[in-house]
């Protein structure tokens, strides 16, 4: 994404990164398969924007030995009360081990890192679009959207109804949520669709914005590029160093009539809709 | 105090500790005070504008990792404008690492950035010699050899050849570096190794094969350090696996009269000042008023090696 001039950045990218050492609060189920981690952190870290993320040290635990660190969008961030959120789903080695974590612990984070979402003043409404943890990337945006006086069409999509999560999160902070269920086909790409169209000609589609889902990011491309409606959105790539050393986490995105590799970690995981390859 | 510098030839480092190349970027410095470092090493440049390998590029394993990067390369001009004037803001001695496909490619590139603000070329001669079927020139003495020579020739700097782990006699292919005229070697690049996930039956990289690096390779190269270092003169820099004080000062006992620390940085970004911290915390303790006095002091004159089983 060519980074939008200075003044239009509602959202600037925050404090310096750095390898901090946070202390758990709490680090509770939120149904079967997510944990929602609140952890104390020094005040950079609270200082993350929203799309931005953390390299989190797990720790060896029950027999897991994570050798990596693992990249956690920032799910909230408090500079006045000092918490760092995380919202995560327990998958493989890393985040079994995270799950172990309990209150009291230490849980070394290397962060902020990463550029995070870009909101233009100009906008009325942006339409937010996730899927499964894709949420957790997404509702600091839309936390800072409301701040910004913009407001906020947010479109969850989830396997059924015992895995959404978020909505009163979202809601309280002014969005207005529209859950899709692959259980009753709401969430079937037709539908969802139609639903973005209709918000379109209500003029409340200035921006698109998305993470979590290929199928939605290329619906949104489709959509964005026929209304003319820009979008970010928020990719993930398996990483080792996060600091855009190692070149590990690469994807290709389209720039005029090339295709070119781009770090997740360092030149996203935001980026411009259009340019995003799925 | 401890006196921590060493001379890599006629280079003299503040410290014995440096990045490999290809583990470090200007990324680092936004996290730690890289002018505490002996020297900074770049990721390897080509003159050819490369995209490097496809993904997945890495693979977890226990204790280290797998990586198939290939050598993503914005070329010489882009070095030249960006990244060169970048490091010129800090005192630290930078070192360039070059790689080409060809004993003319070497020349060109090394010849091409040998200009005021790099205190040394890196020439990474791990990768395929497009004259010889593919074969890395650090896989045989006699390449080895031509593209060190051809590197002399072309640069006045401190010339490091970095060679290739996965050969049978590496100290012959040492040997072979310093009599065409290498400076110091580096030793070594990652350990050729390929890992599949079970359940999908499919290699973990994209590119099948990659190279391991990380705490698991530790001992093998430890023993070619210890080979290299009893073969040639000149310095060995011993590189692989290292992310402990303890692991560097192992290092500097076998031979090593500098180290570099690579994947350990993936983890802990601050690997390398801890490693010095921690290096210089020891020499204290044991009365150790000079660093480079540990390099090659092995006590191993009573023992003798068991006879090859490989
Ligand atoms: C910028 C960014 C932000 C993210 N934010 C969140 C979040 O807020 N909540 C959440 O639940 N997940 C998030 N993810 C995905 C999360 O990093 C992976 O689910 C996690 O690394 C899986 O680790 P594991 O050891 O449990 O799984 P394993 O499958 O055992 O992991 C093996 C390796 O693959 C990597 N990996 C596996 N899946 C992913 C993935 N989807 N993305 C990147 N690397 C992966 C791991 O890091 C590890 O190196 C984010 C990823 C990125 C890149
Ligand atoms: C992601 C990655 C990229 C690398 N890129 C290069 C490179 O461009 N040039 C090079 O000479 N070595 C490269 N290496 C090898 C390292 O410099 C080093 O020799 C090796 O990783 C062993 O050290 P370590 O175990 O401390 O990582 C790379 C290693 C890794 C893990």
């Amino acid at each position: 994404m060519k980074p939008p001039p200075e003044s239009s950045v509602v959202v600037p990218d925050s404090a310096q990164p750095a390898d901090l050492l946070s202390r758990v609060i709490s680090n509770d189920w939120v149904n079967a398969r997510y944990k929602h981690l609140v952890v104390a952190a020094p005040p950079q870290a609270a200082q993350a924007r929203p799309g931005q993320f953390f390299h989190l040290l797990c720790p060896d635990a029950g027999g897991e030995h994570p050798f990596f660190r693992r990249p956690m969008s920032c799910y909230g961030a408090s500079p006045r009360q000092g918490t760092v959120e995380f919202l995560y789903k327990v998958a493989g080695t890393g985040t079994r081990s995270l799950a172990s974590l309990v209150p009291g612990a230490t849980l070394p984070m290397l962060g902020p890192l990463g550029h995070g979402f870009s909101l233009e003043p100009a906008w009325r409404t942006i339409v937010v679009v996730g899927r499964g943890v894709g949420l957790a990337t997404l509702a600091p945006l839309a936390e800072a959207a409301a701040a910004a006086g913009i407001a906020v069409q947010a479109v969850f999509s989830a396997r059924d109804r015992d895995s959404v999560m978020s909505v009163e999160r979202f809601e309280a902070s002014g969005a207005r949520v529209t859950v899709v269920l692959d259980s009753d086909g709401s969430s079937d790409p037709a539908k969802v669709e139609a639903l973005l169209r209709r918000l379109h000609v209500q003029g409340m589609a200035d921006a698109f914005f998305t993470c979590g889902s290929t199928r939605l990011l290329v619906l949104l491309q489709r959509l964005g590029r026929e209304l003319g409606v820009p979008g970010q959105v928020a990719l993930e790539q398996q990483m080792a160093c996060g600091l855009g050393m190692c070149f590990c986490c690469v994807r290709p995105f389209r720039e005029d009539d090339e295709v070119v590799n781009r770090r997740v970690c360092w030149d996203g995981p935001v980026f411009d809709i259009q340019e995003a390859m799925p | 105090m401890t006196d921590m510098s060493v001379s890599v030839g006629a280079l003299r480092l503040a410290n014995p500790i440096m990045p490999a190349s290809g583990t470090f970027a200007e990324g680092l410095a936004e996290v730690i005070d890289i002018e505490r470092l002996g020297a900074v090493v770049i990721k390897t440049i080509t003159t050819e504008l490369r995209a490097g390998n496809p993904v997945p590029r890495v693979a977890e394993v226990r204790s280290g990792m797998l990586n198939s990067i290939g050598i993503p390369s914005k070329g010489v001009p882009y070095f030249l404008e960006r990244t060169l004037p970048y490091y010129r803001r800090f005192a630290v001695p930078l070192v360039v690492s070059v790689s080409a496909p060809t004993v003319a490619g070497f020349a060109s590139i090394a010849k091409a950035v040998s200009v005021p603000g790099v205190a040394a070329i890196e020439a990474n001669i791990s990768c395929p010699n497009l004259e010889e079927d593919g074969r890395a020139f650090a896989m045989e003495p006699r390449s080895a050899a031509t593209v060190t020579a051809a590197l002399r020739e072309a640069t006045p700097l401190p010339l490091w050849v970095k060679l290739t782990p996965n050969v049978g006699d590496i100290a012959a292919v040492a040997r072979a570096a310093e009599n065409a005229g290498a400076d110091a070697l580096v030793v070594a690049n990652t350990v050729l190794a390929m890992a599949i996930d079970i359940d999908t039956r499919r290699p973990r990289l994209g590119s099948i094969m990659g190279g391991l690096s990380g705490p698991v390779i530790k001992p093998i190269v430890v023993r070619m350090t210890y080979q290299c270092a009893k073969a040639v003169k000149i310095p060995v820099i011993g590189c692989g696996g290292i992310a402990s004080a303890e692991d560097a000062i192992e290092y500097m006992l076998a031979g090593a009269a500098a180290v570099q620390v690579g994947t350990a940085t993936f983890v802990q970004p601050s690997a390398m000042l801890a490693i010095l911290d921690g290096m210089e915390a020891w020499c204290a303790r044991k009365g150790i008023h000079r660093v480079a006095d540990l390099i090659g002091a092995i006590r191993d004159t009573d023992l003798e090696l068991a006879p090859a089983q490989y």
